[in-house]
């Protein structure tokens, strides 16, 4: 535990790839194959869930420190974590361990959940008294379930493959799956990841393929000629806004897996069935969307639909789902990543020629690029996100990796702009993490009409300011999004300063500002929404820009989103 | 200590805190006629007073920030000079060389001001922990008025011995990789505390300007410090490669840095503690130094004066204020300008001031 939680520190103190690769193969290099196992499975992204209630840590270390809930909330506050506010809190240990991560886990934390609360604060209370900070810190976060660590899955499989004297592909193919809920890692599981044996051609029961990930296309139109060549060479689909997935068909049964690396099978009863057509030996890539009304739908009522704890016969009716193929990785038992884009494609349209059950993403083929980006420009209407191309030659990649050869097999995603609004920042709260005591995240109001001029603004800001309740016509600001990405760390310090100097109001973590930023606010979609106030959803909000040129007054409007939601409804 | 109350021996005025009876300001922030300092810091000790009166051992550093032409009035620790009836004496606080906490009494009524001050909870003798000044006394009173500027309870030092030691090893750790060990801190009294806390048999120490003018300022009054020489004296560049390199933080990314070529850095500060600060400051490594008390340095320093009844000045204020309160002490707060570090977590500290 005490290495496991110094490799913790090294990889969270630096953003230096090469130094959390060194960090990673040092630890690698001397734990024990049971502690590694596990090592590997929180960093790569796995979870045990949640094994003790936070609600109970916070009273236990309420308890153990000899504070109370509100000095503990106020240590929250300037923490912004709450595994690292525990630590820090606690009073300095009585004794040192050595226990190993894997004796940790699975004699100490696992059976933590569902043994009785006082004997769960008890036991944890003995183990807080045995680590220092670092590890009470990374304890607290796997007992609580909010374990996150800075570090890819690439570069632990660089790591492991580089300790193993291996390739990182054949580490990665390995790795696929490692991290499912379902099953915990073992010493076994963890020599097979790194054995030298040749690896066996005939892949296990469900285990799915590393995902091919796309790079957003950054040149303008006019440059596509030059870089891409003609639009022949290319396969041009829709970008749908779904859940991607990998769907493997063996052994008479049926995995859907997220790109999370999640088996999501069962929550996807339809397309499990439509699956089942398939022939044993296939994998198909491609995309989960909610299908309505023969076009796709927005993507917030396939997030609803996830939410959905059972799945009544009614969320199926108001959200059924489909599965739209777009490649075709394995067939008769076959890997084809190694085959060109067109002959995947092909074998892909001859396997679903008689099973329309499967969609199937249509291919694109009108004319020069100036045709396919007018038909790109009809992506809302469609409920997509613009185009995926994919170049006719290009082997099935692994992960997202820079290619400099821009035909040379990468997908790259030619997206939609951004809709975006000018929108006034009225409350602010402090981030946590590396955000924390410092503003961050936002949330952005438009005004409920157009003001009549600037003097109208300044008196509906006025009158927010001396806390005023607005008169039922009055100009006023209406909330409608909340955002926290998108600017620089300059840009963060400087906005921090400014709510700091126009706060108004505190309300525990969340301040209330007197209006004076105008933020361009970016989102990929919006939606009607009976839960916000503006009755109005939007998705992916981030901030574009600070528009300092832009006064308050002439910032955006109710209308202005009303525009842009019937635009999508068109 | 009879429990006396007589009226407020501090109140709060626009310039500063103010002893009615005495007609003195303790660090004010406006000109005023007369000023009591507690220590050199910025924030503390402003130019523009038409008199000054500081502890004896801190003459070196106030004239070197503030000019030799103040006028100033010196007082050693422990003795008393009598302002319009009100017995004045300064005792140490620990914090920098020279900071003093001032000791009024009147009619019997005695109230003492902290200024900054350092008692750290991990190291019962303060003496150990840091070298470079008179350790903090507590000193018996009605009223303690106090900073609070880590009060809150996740605030709480390792032992000096153990944070000296990973110093130790980083700067080690940098000789045998052959690159220089660049450790900011703040130029007064962060800078003296490290260089006399390593071990300078490790290799050359080499120091910006800026801290090196204090340096003069503290051997001037007798402080041990091991020898350093300025960067731009530096003429063989390989020395770098083992040196440890003390600088302020002003000079991070800039390029002061460029003739050490690959380099660690690090960067000295209480505010290190929190894994978000370490992360906004983007240096290697995060060294929690501290020249102002932990939470329970904070508790056993208000605890040994014996007071009733205590005013926090500054740094989570309403928390501090909150949790005496609950202790059964009458506690308050006074509204100053000194330092911002609640609030500036997320900031540089200007250079100079405070941390």
């Amino acid at each position: 535990m005490r290495r496991f939680a110094q490799l913790f520190a090294e990889l969270d103190a630096s953003t230096a790839t090469l130094v959390k690769v060194d960090a990673l193969k040092r630890y690698f290099a001397n734990a024990a194959s049971a502690d590694a196992a596990w090592a590997v499975y929180f960093l790569a992204g796995g979870k045990p869930r949640q094994v003790v209630p936070t609600a109970l840590l916070r009273a236990l270390a309420c308890k153990v420190a000899g504070i109370g809930e509100w000095l503990f909330e106020e240590s929250y506050q300037a923490v912004g974590d709450l595994a690292e506010t525990i630590a820090h809190v606690l009073p300095p240990p009585r004794r040192r361990s050595d226990v190993g991560l894997a004796e940790w886990v699975e004699q100490r934390l696992l059976p933590l959940r569902g043994a009785a609360p006082l004997d769960q604060a008890e036991r944890i209370a003995a183990y807080w008294d045995e680590l220092d900070t670092a590890g009470r810190f990374l304890l607290t976060k796997l007992i609580g379930g909010g374990f996150r660590v800075g570090v890819s899955k690439l570069l632990v499989q660089r790591a492991l493959a580089e300790v193993a004297g291996l390739d990182a592909k054949l580490v990665a193919q390995r790795m696929m799956g490692y991290t499912d809920a379902t099953r915990f890692p073992t010493a076994a599981g963890y020599d097979a990841l790194v054995s030298r044996e040749e690896p066996s051609t005939a892949i296990q029961g469900g285990q799915p393929y590393p995902f091919f990930l796309a790079h957003p296309v950054d040149s303008p139109l006019a440059e596509f000629e030059a870089r891409l060549g003609t639009p022949a060479d290319w396969l041009v689909e829709w970008k749908y806004d779904g859940i991607r997935a990998q769907v493997v068909r063996r052994a008479g049964q049926v995995w859907i897996w997220s790109r999370g690396e999640e088996l999501v099978t069962e929550r996807f009863p339809e397309i499990e069935a439509a699956l089942r057509s398939l022939p044993d030996g296939s994998v198909l890539d491609g995309e989960i969307v909610v299908w309505k009304d023969g076009r796709p739908a927005p993507f917030n009522l396939l997030q609803q639909r996830i939410g959905r704890k059972s799945l009544t016969k009614k969320v199926l009716a108001d959200a059924p789902v489909a599965f739209i193929a777009y490649d075709l990785l394995e067939a008769g038992g076959l890997d084809l990543r190694e085959l060109p884009q067109w002959q995947r494609r092909q074998r892909l349209e001859e396997l679903l020629r008689a099973r329309p059950q499967i969609h199937l993403s249509p291919l694109q083929t009108r004319g020069g690029w100036p045709d396919l980006a007018a038909l790109r420009d009809e992506s809302r209407t469609r409920g997509v996100e613009g185009f995926m191309l994919k170049h006719r030659d290009a082997r099935y990649g692994t992960g997202r990796r820079k290619q400099t050869d821009i035909a040379g097999g990468t997908w790259w995603k030619w997206k939609i702009d951004p809709l975006s609004v000018d929108a006034i920042l009225i409350y602010a709260q402090a981030g946590h993490g590396r955000r924390a005591s410092v503003y961050t995240d936002y949330t952005f109001a438009v005004w409920n009409r157009t003001p009549h001029d600037a003097a109208e603004a300044a008196s509906a800001i006025d009158a927010i300011a001396n806390r005023e309740p607005p008169a039922p016509d009055a100009l006023q600001l209406v909330a409608f999004a909340k955002a926290y990405s998108g600017l620089s760390d300059e840009e963060f310090r400087e906005v921090d300063r400014v709510i700091r100097k126009t706060t108004l109001e505190k309300f525990g973590p969340v301040r209330s500002v007197k209006p004076t930023l105008v933020f361009e606010l970016g989102f990929e979609g919006i939606n009607r929404s009976t839960r916000h106030k503006s009755g109005i959803a939007v998705r992916f909000p981030r901030m574009l820009r600070i528009r300092g040129d832009k006064p308050l007054h002439e910032a955006d409007t109710l209308q202005t989103l009303e525009a842009l939601l019937a635009q999508g409804e068109r | 200590m009879p429990p006396t109350r007589g009226p407020d021996l501090i109140v709060q005025r626009p310039e500063g805190l103010y002893c009615p009876p005495g007609d003195f300001y303790i660090d004010p922030w406006r000109p005023v006629d007369r000023a009591v300092i507690t220590h050199a810091h910025a924030d503390h000790a402003r130019a523009g007073h038409a008199h000054y009166l500081a502890a004896t051992p801190g003459e070196s550093v106030l004239r070197a920030r503030l000019g030799s032409d103040i006028d100033l009035q010196l007082l050693p620790y422990g003795e008393a000079v009598d302002q319009h009836g009100v017995r004045l004496s300064l005792h140490p606080a620990g914090h920098v060389l020279g900071s003093a906490q001032v000791r009024l009494e009147h009619r019997g009524e005695v109230w003492v001001a902290s200024g900054d001050y350092f008692v750290s909870g991990a190291d019962a003798d303060a003496a150990v922990a840091n070298p470079t000044c008179a350790p903090f006394e507590p000193v018996r009173c009605h009223c303690f008025v106090t900073e609070s500027t880590f009060g809150l309870p996740i605030y709480r030092w390792q032992p000096q011995r153990e944070l000296f030691a990973d110093i130790d090893a980083w700067w080690r750790a940098n000789v045998q990789a052959g690159r220089a060990s660049l450790l900011m801190g703040y130029s007064f009294g962060k800078a003296q505390r490290i260089l006399a806390g390593v071990d300078s048999s490790i290799g050359p120490i080499v120091v910006h300007g800026a801290v090196e003018t204090l340096n003069r300022a503290y051997r001037r009054a007798g402080v041990a410090l091991p020898d350093t020489q300025l960067a731009i004296d530096v003429t063989d560049k390989a020395l770098f490669k083992r040196a440890l390199v003390v600088a302020p933080p002003s000079v991070h990314g800039s390029a002061w840095t460029r003739r050490f070529g690959e380099h660690s850095d690090a960067f000295a500060s209480g505010w290190m503690q929190l894994r978000g600060a370490r992360r906004r400051r983007a240096v290697d490594r995060g060294f929690v130094l501290s020249d102002h008390a932990d939470w329970p340095g904070l508790q056993r320093a208000i605890a040994a004066t014996g007071a009733p009844r205590v005013i926090v000045t500054h740094g989570y204020e309403a928390v501090m204020v909150r949790w005496l309160t609950e202790q059964g002490l009458e506690a308050g707060a006074f509204q100053t300008e000194y330092g911002d570090e609640q609030e500036g977590a997320a900031e540089t500290q200007p250079e100079g001031s405070r941390e």
